[in-house]
């Protein structure tokens, strides 16, 4: 049994080390005159379960804050939309803001509904993008594309503008029309362009309108604004078509992802934003891992400085729950934001105390005459009441201030939660390294002594 | 055993001279709100040359934006506006360039809506309300003892006190902000002033188990004795991080930091020095 149970600490050890490394190791070691080389990878896990795969890696996920991006707050404007459709409209919303945010490229975007009191609002996370004003346009357009054709009574100008004032009539064909709009390049000259499949029956009504146009343009709108006005050669039946301008890569992306999304259901303006750019994430995630080593440091100093062998032992414990912690942030995982590193690093100078309070309680058994081994067990015994009393209280503020069940009457910001969630983690995991394995380690450490 | 309870008075006059000062910076000079509860927009530029304040304050004012702080340092600024809109951002950040010359790096840049930052103050309220409520329960309840909560709840209000009027002299002096993180901060040192206050309580309360009820006085004595170093290690501990933090850390959360250190000192001398004797006293009163 007690091998069983041996192999399974080393087994849960050598996991929770793994999950740490902070990168690859190389191995290289002359074995029996071989050389071999070889490196340790990073856990990934990547297997079929049931349906489903599942495809993990542990790395730390750092908070805007950290790494940079920025966090957009859209207000909607909901006065229009009947109380029925309300949660459709809403959902829709936050859904095509998604496609449109993914279409455009950022990796990992987050978009979220919020629910406070009557008002409604959608937040959207978009790591790596710092100019603000680009990304609420992209996500706030109401982008609907027009094909207008001239009205019959004027007569073709040579004149471009004139041309734009003689398109006014409109032909029933639209972007609902639009099956799918992508990015495509001239094969004469390279130029980017936009190609559209239409649906069948935008198919059907653009054969009719180009069948009656021969030779005329027709005006190619995204919401007023004509984006291009090409002369129909020829009836063109197939359902396909390109919209060529004067476009930029980018431009032609940006307009396909807009002609691909349509419109918004609910109209959307921006309340809260907040960017901050990738040098000062970098530079504060650098300050903290400074300032929690060298706060570590000082306090396992001062441990082994004020209670010796007990005092290494403690710091054995400290580094042991640095390093769960560290793995529970990446397995979950948690996004560590500025808040989050400082109460971590908050909560490491408190799991000491469950240390410091079971050493005073065995010196004091100590200074009663007891031995050793008497002292360690009615000190653990005496310790533990007040160790669990004392840290319920810290647990139960960072369970108010994390706001588990998304309350809408309490803050659902993510700073604070940050904070209330590493705080929380660490005081739980504080309650088992601070106890069993500091209990652990005098045992074995002491058995082996005597 | 130390007679620790003998000096009340010289732990009152402390208590007083603390929470005086701090009361007075509260009431003369009162606190900057970040745009966390006010709304507002904050920015900070980075710039390839040298910049000044006097020609940004100028372009600023071009575009008729209200500042309300702003700070230069070699070529980096910092301000804080009125709230203004992302297009606005943007043509702020184009004149600044074409004044300059320069590309402009965003360091920074939070827009808070008023709106928003009214709902974040209430919402911050209540959050704050329910965690002391929900800490008063669970001291009533782990003592058992209305004396003993009635004293911890002494020492928690103590505690928020001295937290709060000193944070009005950060606010003054150091130009701290009170934003969501320093409520976070206040209510992390109620639930620490209690965490504390506990340790002290439970071995009183180990004593009467033992020995019966004897004289409060001398259990209460006893168990200062016997706490008093784990707590100053405790304190200790967690203040190496804290400092560290404060020294080191990166500049967002500095005053974060340091309204826990704060907070962290007062947590630790409240429990002996105010709840101790308070639960004493009250024992004593009301038997």
């Amino acid at each position: 049994m007690k091998v069983f149970r041996y192999a399974f600490i080393t087994f849960i050890a050598l996991t929770i080390l793994w999950i740490d490394l902070p990168g690859p190791i190389p191995i290289n070691v002359g074995l029996f005159g071989k050389r071999i080389k070889t490196e340790i990878p990073l856990l990934e896990l990547n297997f079929q379960l049931g349906k489903s795969r599942v495809i993990r890696n542990f790395r730390t996920q750092l908070g805007l804050d950290l790494r940079g991006g920025s966090h957009l707050v859209f207000q909607t404007d909901t006065s229009r939309i009947d109380m029925a459709d309300l949660e459709d409209a809403l959902q829709s919303t936050r859904d095509i803001i998604e496609q449109r945010v993914n279409l455009f490229g950022i990796s990992e975007p987050e978009v979220r509904t919020i629910k406070s009191g009557n008002v409604h609002r959608i937040s959207v996370d978009l790591p790596g993008v710092y100019n603000v004003a680009q990304a609420s346009q992209l996500i706030g357009q109401t982008a609907q594309l027009h094909f207008r054709e001239e009205a019959e009574k004027l007569s073709p100008d040579a004149s471009g503008s004139a041309v734009f004032n003689s398109l006014i009539k409109e032909t029933g064909l639209t972007g609902k029309d639009v099956k799918k709009a992508r990015v495509d390049f001239n094969n004469n000259n390279g130029t980017p362009q936009v190609a559209l499949a239409f649906t069948p029956a935008g198919a059907k009504l653009f054969a009719q309108i180009t069948k009656r146009n021969v030779g005329k343009p027709v005006g190619i709108f995204l919401d007023e604004l004509l984006i291009s006005a090409p002369t129909v050669q020829q009836e063109i039946i197939g359902g396909n078509a390109v919209i060529s301008g004067n476009f930029t890569t980018e431009g032609a992306k940006q307009l396909a992802i807009a002609i691909n999304s349509g419109a918004l259901p609910v109209p959307i303006s921006l309340i809260e934003q907040r960017s901050i750019g990738p040098s000062l994430g970098a530079i504060e995630v650098q300050k903290s891992v400074v300032a929690g080593a060298i706060g570590l440091g000082m306090v396992m100093l001062f441990m082994i400085g004020y209670y010796g062998r007990l005092g290494v032992l403690a710091s054995v414990a400290l580094i042991t729950y640095g390093l769960i912690n560290l793995a529970i942030f990446r397995a979950v995982p948690i996004v560590l934001t500025l808040p989050g590193v400082a109460g971590f690093i908050l909560s490491i100078g408190m799991a000491v105390d469950s240390n410091i309070l079971i050493f005073e309680r065995i010196k004091e058994e100590q200074r009663k005459g007891k031995t050793f081994e008497v002292s360690i067990r009615l000190g653990f015994g005496r310790a533990i009441d007040a160790i669990k009393d004392a840290n319920l209280t810290t647990m139960l503020v960072a369970f108010i201030l994390f706001n588990p069940l998304n309350w809408e009457f309490l803050p659902q910001f993510g700073l604070v939660r940050g904070f209330a969630l590493t705080l929380g983690i660490g005081v739980a995991t504080s309650l088992f390294t601070g106890v069993v394995i500091t209990n652990w380690l005098i045992k074995v450490f002491y058995k082996q002594k005597k | 055993m130390i007679n620790f309870l003998k000096y009340w008075r010289q732990y009152a006059t402390i208590s007083v001279i603390v929470i005086g000062i701090g009361l007075f910076a509260l009431v003369r000079w009162g606190f900057t709100y970040s745009i966390d509860f006010v709304g507002g927009t904050n920015v900070q530029y980075s710039f390839d040359t040298p910049i000044d304040e006097p020609s940004i304050r100028e372009v600023v004012g071009r575009l008729q934006y209200e500042i309300v702080d702003m700070s230069v340092e070699k070529n980096e600024v910092s301000m804080r506006l009125t709230a203004i809109n992302e297009q606005q951002e943007q043509q702020l950040r184009q004149e600044l360039s074409d004044y300059y010359q320069s590309e402009i790096t965003i360091i920074r840049s939070e827009t808070v809506g008023p709106v928003i930052g009214a709902e974040t103050l209430q919402k911050t309220g209540i959050a704050a309300i329910i965690a002391i409520i929900g800490i008063l329960l669970y001291v009533t309840y782990a003592f058992r003892n209305l004396n003993f909560a009635m004293a911890a709840i002494v020492a928690l209000v103590h505690d928020a006190v001295v937290v709060v009027g000193t944070y009005a002299l950060f606010s003054h002096f150091l130009g701290a902000q009170l934003d969501t993180l320093f409520v976070t901060a206040l209510l992390t040192t109620m639930s620490f002033s209690v965490h504390d206050t506990i340790v002290v309580f439970d071995q009183i309360r180990d004593y009467r188990k033992h020995y019966g009820a004897g004289k409060i006085e001398e259990y209460a004595n006893r168990a200062l004795t016997e706490t008093m170093v784990r707590s100053l290690n405790n304190s200790f501990t967690i203040m190496f991080m804290l400092l560290a933090l404060v020294l080191l850390g990166g500049s967002s959360i500095r005053f974060f930091a340091l309204a826990l250190l704060v907070g962290t000192i007062t947590g630790t001398y409240s429990s002996p020095f105010v709840a101790t004797p308070e639960a004493v006293w009250f024992e004593k009163m009301r038997g």
